[in-house]
């Protein structure tokens, strides 16, 4: 039984791509922005384009596979969505296999018995995991490790595993070992070679990467044959090995290479290289003149791909090919930049030194785990090739030096050496060629960059979304912002930083400049370097650093001009000019004696009550006058501030923990109380939000958190730099299993340094993207010290910590500043204009209408109100 | 309140914050003050409290500050800011304070009254 779909249209081109990875995708990608922006689209013949995929979800991210174990969904990992498809009319039908081609009738056959016509054939197949062929090798629990369907199989598995075993260690194998660990296995890597990714590090590094790995808990066994795998003893399954030796395991992961997806092509008579693999010309063509094929599946040179970058130059080769244009494939440079398990492993060109006459620098650090190599030819002129393990910041470097021909300096070693007296040499972007490639993932070249600028962009962000440099791997990133910022100097663009008139220094910049200067008052800053007045930007900017650094009663007489409103009155101002209340309730743990007060309070001044997202109580529509009197009742009861106004800590989220929950490994709700006592009062460029989870199960949602840590049994996980709101974020892994002490210390430097260098308004999220180098070099700064500001950042976290002062209770203590939160200073009488009526049994602000009617009537009625009397008008309208 | 020469007496001197605002009821009009004092200079002036754009009584809240050589009072609600000199929303052309002529009497603050 079979269905002739027809989608012919007149004179279109039909064109059928087998397979939507992340190849097939950019193949159908290049159409949909080649129709738009080539004259094709003027032409008679448009494209009509069918998708077939046998997987059951469009393409998706599978360089970034295991992040799906550290809690990316198949969503976060997709690639397109059918609505991006059918947007473009593109059609598509998933878990459709095809089983026939007919080069003849120029047809295709699925699984299903449909058949589509095509003009143009391509085949995106991709490939196959190569699993050895060893006895016992089909059981249960013995994986593989290429889909997400994959994916959810080894997440089933180790859950009711306890020890897994990855078989090859090479980078797809490292890769599927650190899913394992991120599982929560005793994870093993056994490789038949002597030594880790044998393909793109040489032995020395390769000794290094393993020490590294080792150190993180992974066993590695090199030189290993599986010659059987039967039932264990300890565990579900024992391997054999070649040398009598044996490892028990409850699952096996094999991961020891891929095999190009060519059965189709085999079996309907297109030529096939002599170890398998799709033969393909440079324009990504087979030995039919209507089938292409791209990617992994594709033999060009007697070579298979097996890196996303090359797969997306043959998708464009085809593309390009098939709508008349002429880009071609030429092969591709395999140099590869990654992080595995967190460790940066790097591989340019001729890792190996294999071409003729070839000579090696190599320089060590064993206590840091350091190693790099640079491969030069016998000239010493140009590079060849590279290693680097455990530091991969000269990568980009190198890379240009190779990929370009640029002549080495003088001693190349100096590349490589760690900056001392004689810094390395930097290889500035004004000497790379225009044809430079940056971006290797979309082929971004600097004369690309160029002509985005000469097109409109104006900045990085605009050259990001112009170009896509960037948006693959990544790993361009800090050369693409340099190579950005150095045409941008070049146009005569003075970046500016100034945050407004009055002051032409960036946030950070004021902070030094108060904190060098001794400068304690907003007047002597301005005098000193500033002009005007202020604003609105720059005083309440000032007001936030002078209490980082001096941590002053925000009222003081010298500091009380320069508070936005809400500081000023110590509440957020509503729409109607009155102000909410919102006493601290440290980790959201409250007595019922403290709840009853909070209920009174809101009852006797009539206030609405809501229970916020922070796990405390809002009380609203409190007048200014009366703020004084309420605060004076919650303090009495042992409440104070909770900084709710203020860009400064919020609060510290927690769930139940330990104490009662059944699930819990540590006590989240004592960790939360302590961390907002902690850092309560701490004034910041924007504000801040903890939260701290009793276990995996992250009640709490710590992850949205600028910071947030979730217990692990062996201590506290901690997150970073993740939040809600507007453009939510989660928060980054920082470091795992720290104890009590070293989180806090963590959690100060990390705070302290966000003080320090953020800009106005920038919560944490923004800032560790905008730090050159993210997250590592945040990691470097707190972790390793790098800067050598640790113990500073630390000490002046604790001068916070120890002159901290509730505000209210600061300001009610004086004549002076309770004076402040009068309406009017010759009368008693309270605003008319605010009114509430009553809504679900609580006030709501009246509206303009409900407002008129309201002061109609009681004008009429009486000139004067009491002061402390708050009417509903809901009982006169 | 006395009224000498149409000047009315609102309040004292020493009600006022330096380089902040207070507020002061007249005729039933709410009347926002403020004092600008650096150490060359100080400046009272007077505006209606009235957020014309947040529709309430809360301008005397707002931040003091300069844009060029104006000197503005900028809305606590939504940060428009208005000349204190004369009124001007500078955010938009359409909306205009009421200012009172205002001055300093034997520490006595005193207004004019604009109908």
């Amino acid at each position: 039984m079979s269905n002739l779909i027809n989608v012919h249209n007149g004179n279109n081109m039909r064109i059928v791509v087998v397979g939507n990875g992340m190849v097939g995708h950019h193949f159908v990608d290049q159409l949909i922005q080649e129709n738009i922006l080539s004259s094709h689209a003027d032409n008679d013949t448009q494209l009509d384009v069918v998708v077939l995929s046998a997987e059951p979800r469009l393409a998706y991210d599978r360089v970034h596979l295991s992040e799906y174990f550290s809690g990316k969904t198949a969503d976060e990992l997709a690639l397109t969505t059918p609505e991006y498809y059918q947007e473009h009319n593109i059609k598509f039908a998933l878990n459709a296999k095809v089983i026939n081609i007919n080069k003849l009738a120029k047809t295709v056959t699925t699984a299903a018995g449909d058949v589509f016509e095509y003009d143009k054939l391509v085949l995106s197949t991709g490939s196959y995991p190569f699993v050895p062929p060893i006895p016992g090798n089909d059981q249960p629990h013995c994986l593989v490790y290429r889909t997400i369907e994959d994916l959810e199989d080894i997440s089933a598995s180790s859950a009711v595993s306890k020890v897994g075993v990855v078989v090859g260690g090479g980078l797809l194998g490292l890769e599927a070992a650190n899913a394992l660990k991120e599982a929560g296995l005793q994870t093993h890597v056994v490789e038949f070679a002597p030594q880790l990714m044998a393909v793109q590090v040489d032995n020395g590094g390769g000794r290094v990467l393993r020490s590294k790995i080792e150190t993180l808990g992974v066993q590695v066994h090199t030189q290993k044959a599986t010659q059987n795998i039967e039932a264990g003893e300890t565990c579900r399954y024992k391997m054999c090995f070649a040398d009598g030796k044996v490892l028990e395991t409850d699952m096996i992961l094999f991961s020891a290479g891929i095999r190009p997806q060519d059965t189709l092509a085999r079996e309907f008579d297109i030529a096939i290289g002599e170890r398998g693999g799709i033969v393909v010309n440079d324009q990504c063509l087979t030995s039919d003149a209507d089938i292409y094929a791209i990617g992994e599946c594709a033999l060009w040179n007697n070579f298979i791909f097996g890196l996303v970058a090359p797969g997306y130059t043959m998708a464009r080769a085809a593309a390009s090919h098939i709508i008349g244009g002429d880009v071609t494939f030429q092969g591709a440079d395999m140099s590869t930049k990654l992080k595995l398990m967190g460790i940066e492993v790097g591989s340019i060109g001729d890792a190996h030194a294999r071409t003729a006459g070839a000579l090696c620098y190599t320089y060590e650090n064993q206590p840091l785990e350091v190693y790099k190599k640079i491969v030069v030819d016998s000239q010493q002129k140009k590079l060849l090739g590279a290693v680097l393990i455990g530091d991969t910041s000269d990568y980009d470097t190198l890379l240009q030096y190779a990929l370009n021909d640029i002549e080495l300096p003088e001693h190349p070693e100096s590349l490589i050496l760690p900056a001392g007296a004689d810094a390395a040499p930097t290889l500035g972007v004004d000497e790379l060629p225009d044809t430079a490639t940056i971006c290797s993932c979309h082929n971004v070249s600097i004369s690309d960059i160029i002509e985005a600028f000469d097109t409109g962009s104006c900045n990085l962000a605009d050259i990001k979304s112009c170009t896509k440099a960037s948006a693959g791997c990544g790993g361009c990133e800090a050369l693409l912002k340099t190579v950005v910022d150095s045409e941008l100097t070049k146009r005569g663009v003075e970046v500016k930083k100034d945050i407004c008139e009055h002051f032409a220094y960036s946030r950070q910049e004021m902070f030094h400049l108060v904190k060098v200067g001794g400068i304690k008052t907003f007047d002597a800053l301005l005098a000193k370097h500033g002009k005007g007045l202020g604003c609105e930007i720059c005083k309440p900017v000032s007001a936030s650093i002078l209490a980082s650094i001096w941590n002053d009663f925000v009222l003081k007489p010298d500091h009380v001009s320069l508070q936005d409103t809400n500081d000023t009155y110590l509440g957020n101002m509503q729409k109607d000019g009155t102000y909410s209340v919102i006493p601290r309730i440290a980790g959201g743990e409250i007595t019922p004696e403290k709840l009853i007060v909070l209920g009174q309070v809101a009852k006797g001044y009539k206030l609405y009550t809501k229970i916020t997202g922070g796990q405390r109580i809002d009380l609203f529509g409190a007048r200014v006058d009366q703020l004084p009197a309420i605060w004076q009742t919650l303090i009495d009861a042992g409440f104070e501030t909770g900084h709710a106004y203020a860009k400064a800590l919020r609060t510290v989220k927690s769930c139940v923990g330990s104490t009662w929950c059944r699930y819990g490994v540590q006590d989240s709700v004592g960790q939360a109380i302590d961390l907002e006592n902690r850092y309560k009062g701490l004034r910041a460029p924007h504000k801040i939000k903890l939260a701290v989870s009793g276990c995996t199960r992250e009640c709490a949602e710590a992850q949205s958190k600028d910071i947030g840590i979730i217990a692990t049994e062996n201590g506290w996980n901690l997150y970073v730099c993740g939040n809600g709101g507007m453009k939510p974020r989660h928060g980054d892994l920082f470091a795992t299993d720290l104890d009590t002490e070293t989180l806090v210390k963590y959690i100060d430097r990390v705070l302290m340094f966000y003080v320090r260098t953020g800009d106005r308004l920038q919560r944490t999220s923004v800032w560790m993207e905008n730090l050159e180098g993210g997250l590592a070099y945040l990691q470097q700064v707190v972790i390793e010290d790098s800067l050598g500001l640790g113990a500073e950042l630390e000490a002046q976290m604790q001068n916070v910590v120890d002159t901290y002062q509730c505000e209210w209770k600061t300001a009610i203590e004086s004549e002076q500043s309770r004076k402040r939160f009068r309406q009017f200073v010759n009368s008693d009488k309270s605003d008319l204009n605010i009114v509430f009526v009553e809504e679900r049994e609580q006030i709501r602000p009246a509206t303009e209408s409900e407002k008129e009617l309201f002061i109609q009537s009681k004008s009429s009625q009486s000139q004067s109100i009491e002061s402390q009397e708050t009417e509903l008008a809901i009982e006169l309208l | 309140m006395s009224t000498i020469n149409n000047w009315i007496t609102v309040c004292s001197d020493t009600d006022l914050v330096a380089n902040s605002g207070v507020c002061a009821l007249l005729k039933e009009q709410q009347i926002a003050l403020f004092k600008i004092k650096n150490a060359t200079d100080e400046q009272i002036f007077a505006v209606s409290n009235w957020d014309p754009i947040g529709k309430a009584n809360v301008l005397y809240r707002g931040l003091l500050g300069s844009v060029q050589e104006a000197k503005v009072i900028i809305s606590p609600l939504y940060k428009q800011r208005y000349c204190l000199e004369s009124g001007q929303c500078l955010d938009d052309n359409a909306i205009k304070l009421v200012v009172y002529p205002v001055r300093i009497q034997q520490n006595q603050v005193q207004l004019q009254w604009v109908a």
